[in-house]
């Protein structure tokens, strides 16, 4: 078990490319996020979740992030918050079965005004 | 002056407004812009993840386009912008991703980000120039107060993106200046309207796009001008209490370009 929590974790530091051990704690990435209030697990807890290795949590819980990369912008020290969200969704969603959302699910979340872009974003963040 | 264009999946379809007053405002400024020939869709969000490569290879190939063509390539939706801007920042930057990407794609010459990417406001500032913008206005858009909204896109990563300020950015109150327009400063000008979670959780997006409306009425926004299809879509939904338009900011420059009629003519079936 714990080498494979051990292999999660590598995984997540090498699909990001973040580097976890530069981050000072000092908040901003929570402090400039929109979604802060939405989320089980903020911007500064993940980023030191993954550097304890405690990466399945986080791979329950980490759709409310929106990629506005305001943490990436912010963080005085180049660590990217919102890369290591995209690695831990990519590590769910390259499971088979795993998609967050299926085509078929797709029809029925769609308005007359939705513009593609919503779609085929949705589509590249929630799926494999 | 002569430029390669890359319109985007939802220029075609749902943001046809936003690209319809942009090729006539182009054609009055005396700019030929030569649609890319077959483009594939840029995928809308940049590919964070490191090993993520046949999602960078469409972007790649409308940037070795533009390289053949011998053109710079002209964006006009933020998120096609950020896409292929960052992207071909990858094939200059990152040996591992244009290594892989340029074994795949096997081209003659190898790709290395040559290619200039400018979205088309950038267009208007560097190529164009606002003066000059501000010299070809027939109809000024005197006294209107017009909030301009950049949202995450245009402007973040900074380093990457390299098209203003991210925190204080200038260049669409400049623009708006330019066509005789007065700017609201407004503090959520830069702040996210919920994206692409829309599709799956509306009340999100509420939250955050309310936020957004507010910030520009509460500072005098008679409208708010963005370059997003997505943005538009998102302040539009929730604007049930704030009755502040939303429009493309390509729409303005044709207002005071003095050509949006010929437009509207052209797209009236009666």
């Amino acid at each position: 078990m714990q080498t494979f929590k051990k292999n999660l974790t590598e995984q997540v530091l090498r699909t990001s490319g973040v580097n976890v051990r530069k981050c000072m704690r000092c908040g901003k990435c929570s402090g400039s996020c929109p979604s802060y209030e939405e989320m089980d697990y903020h911007p500064h807890q993940f980023v030191y979740m993954v550097e304890k290795g405690d990466v399945d949590a986080l791979m329950k819980s980490n759709y409310r992030c929106l990629s506005c990369m305001a943490c990436v912008e912010r963080c005085p020290r180049g660590v990217a918050p919102a890369k290591l969200i995209e690695a831990i969704r990519l590590m769910v969603v390259r499971q088979q079965g795993q998609n967050h959302l299926k085509a078929d699910q797709i029809p029925a979340l769609l308005d007359k005004d939705i513009p593609q872009q919503a779609i085929v974003s949705a589509f590249r963040k929630y799926s494999k | 002056m002569i430029f390669s264009y890359y319109p985007g999946c939802t220029l075609k379809t749902k943001a046809k407004d936003l690209d319809k007053y942009a090729r006539m405002s182009a054609q009055a400024l005396g700019i030929t812009l030569e649609e890319l020939p077959a483009w594939q869709c840029c995928g809308a969000v940049y590919p964070l993840a490191k090993d993520e490569i046949a999602t960078k290879l469409s972007s790649v190939r409308a940037l070795m386009s533009a390289k053949e063509q011998g053109n710079d390539l002209i964006t006009l939706c933020s998120a096609c912008h950020n896409v292929i801007k960052q992207v071909n920042n990858d094939m200059q930057s990152d040996k591992d991703i244009a290594g892989k990407i340029n074994n795949y794609l096997n081209p003659d010459v190898e790709y290395h980000g040559e290619t200039n990417v400018i979205h088309y406001l950038e267009m208007l500032r560097d190529k164009v120039g606002f003066d000059v913008l501000a010299q070809k206005v027939v109809h000024p858009l005197t006294g209107r107060k017009i909030a301009a909204y950049y949202g995450c896109m245009l402007l973040r990563p900074a380093s990457v993106m390299q098209m203003d300020n991210p925190e204080n950015p200038v260049i669409m109150e400049n623009f708006i200046r330019a066509i005789g327009g007065d700017p609201v400063i407004y503090p959520y000008r830069n702040e996210c309207c919920g994206g692409y979670v829309t599709l799956e959780d509306n009340a999100l997006v509420g939250k955050n796009s309310v936020k957004v409306l507010a910030s520009a009425e509460d500072n005098g926004a008679e409208m708010i001008v963005t370059a997003c299809p997505l943005c538009l879509y998102n302040l539009g939904k929730n604007n049930a209490e704030h009755k502040v338009p939303v429009i493309y900011f390509t729409e303005l420059l044709a207002e005071a370009l003095g050509i949006k009629g010929e437009g509207d003519k052209e797209n009236a079936d009666v």
